[in-house]
């Protein structure tokens, strides 16, 4: 029942998830973040198992920390995204971890991106993304509205949208989500200052 | 100076030395030398080659320049076999950091993992380290072309102008004058060309002598380019270096 999708804007990059955390029939908390900040300029939304969520999206961030720590510069969101996927794929055949990644990143010389890295490590760049049921919801929105370098007025307008359609139609669905934005200035929740 | 430390990798002399790598870079002050010169389009690799036999198949292969990856070239002094496996293990290094990241190593980061490699054999496992200096020639996108120097005892830094092998100590020291920043790449060519004969031991230069290599870019793609031997006739002779041919009939 969870969400995350994001989006590639004119100079910027939105990542969507929904907050609540569920066991069962039982809902724990509604205030959770799925949206890891894997360095001043990457944003890493996951989906799936909560268990493995938390370990993996924490132990790419710290291999992506301490890459920066050893080389002094830090990991493109390309190299990130593959080292991602690669630890995904060598875990898969032994260990799967169960987790949905929408991994979104801002590099100087390239601009904005968004990867798309699911639980059997496949990995694909794309402009929009969506896992979970929510997704049904999420990509056909997109299809209709989706343009290309969009404002973030009209990037979060989007995402508006996307999140009332999720509200109203699927039926366990989550009432609260959090919006991560990425761009030059760097990575942070979208709506504080 | 005691005799007994100096058998074993894995322990310090009283003076705080490792004899055994010191031997190492012995072993490399009587192998034949290499310069490299930075210039900010390119790198450029000299090599004096020791084996200059009539009988000596000369096929593509290189005796002291080779090819890591696409866009990092190394020139060797010392051991030969042992070059041949540090060369093997930089060309895995660098492919299995591509492998995770499908970009190409950063230059620096292959140099201080090859030098990782032999620091560990100064350090455990009771084998002599290699006998191999490396001038490492590359460009990556963070800081554009580089040259790197490294020793058996894993050390390494970065140069605008390094020497290795024999009469390496005078061949370092000369380019002081004749070096400035702003360099272009035909300049380096002539400057590495030129020091090189200063401290080779034979009075004329002729292309079988030498390798000469570039790191360059090409329409924005690294290139590391082998001199020909004919190609290298012309610029010793251009750059005054040797005799012209004309006397050699």
């Amino acid at each position: 029942m969870e969400s995350v999708f994001g989006l590639v804007g004119k100079d910027f990059a939105i990542v969507v998830a929904d907050s609540s955390a569920v066991h069962s029939i039982l809902v724990h908390k509604t205030n959770e973040d799925k949206i890891m900040l894997l360095d001043s300029h990457k944003l890493m939304g996951a989906s799936g198992e909560t268990g493995d969520r938390a370990q993996f999206t924490e132990y790419i961030q710290k291999n992506v920390a301490l890459y920066q720590f050893r080389n002094g510069i830090p990991l493109t969101t390309a190299a990130a995204a593959n080292f991602t996927r690669g630890e995904l794929a060598t875990a898969l055949r032994k260990n799967p971890y169960m987790v949905n990644i929408i991994l979104a990143g801002y590099d100087k010389d390239i601009g904005p991106s968004v990867y798309f890295i699911d639980y059997i490590a496949s990995l694909h760049k794309v402009d929009k993304a969506a896992f979970g049921y929510g997704s049904y919801f999420a990509l056909s929105m997109m299809d209709r509205h989706y343009r290309k370098d969009m404002t973030v007025e009209e990037a979060v307008d989007l995402v508006d949208k996307i999140i009332m359609e999720i509200r109203s139609r699927l039926v366990v669905a989550p009432p609260n989500f959090v919006i991560k934005i990425v761009d030059k200035d760097g990575a942070r929740e979208y709506g504080l200052a | 100076m005691s005799r007994r430390y100096d058998s074993c990798t894995t322990i310090f002399s009283p003076e705080g030395r490792l004899y055994q790598v010191e031997y190492a870079m012995e072993a490399i002050g009587n192998a034949g030398s290499a310069i490299g010169i930075l210039s900010k389009e390119g790198v450029v690799l000299v090599g004096e080659k020791k084996v200059t036999s009539k009988l000596l198949q000369t096929s593509a292969s290189t005796e002291k320049m080779y090819k890591i990856d696409d866009h990092v070239a190394c020139a060797v002094a010392g051991i030969m076999s042992d070059a041949n496996i540090l060369i093997n293990t930089a060309r895995v290094q660098a492919q299995r950091y591509t492998y995770a990241y499908q970009e190409p190593m950063p230059v620096e980061q292959l140099v201080q993992s090859l030098c990782d490699t032999k620091q560990g054999y100064t350090q455990f496992g009771g084998l002599h380290p290699f006998g191999v200096s490396f001038l490492f020639a590359g460009w990556d996108k963070n800081y554009g072309f580089q040259l790197y120097m490294s020793d058996p005892s894993g050390n390494y830094s970065g140069w605008k102008a390094a020497a290795i092998g024999s009469n390496n100590q005078a061949a370092q020291s000369m380019p002081k004058q004749d070096y400035k920043d702003e360099i272009t790449r035909e300049e380096a060519v002539q400057l590495a060309l030129k020091e090189l004969s200063k401290t080779m031991d034979s009075t004329s230069l002729t292309s079988e002598k030498l390798e000469l290599a570039e790191v360059f870019l090409s329409n924005g793609i690294v290139k590391y380019q082998v001199c020909s031997p004919g190609a290298l006739s012309k610029l010793l002779v251009k750059f005054g270096v040797t005799q012209p041919a004309a006397d050699a009939s």
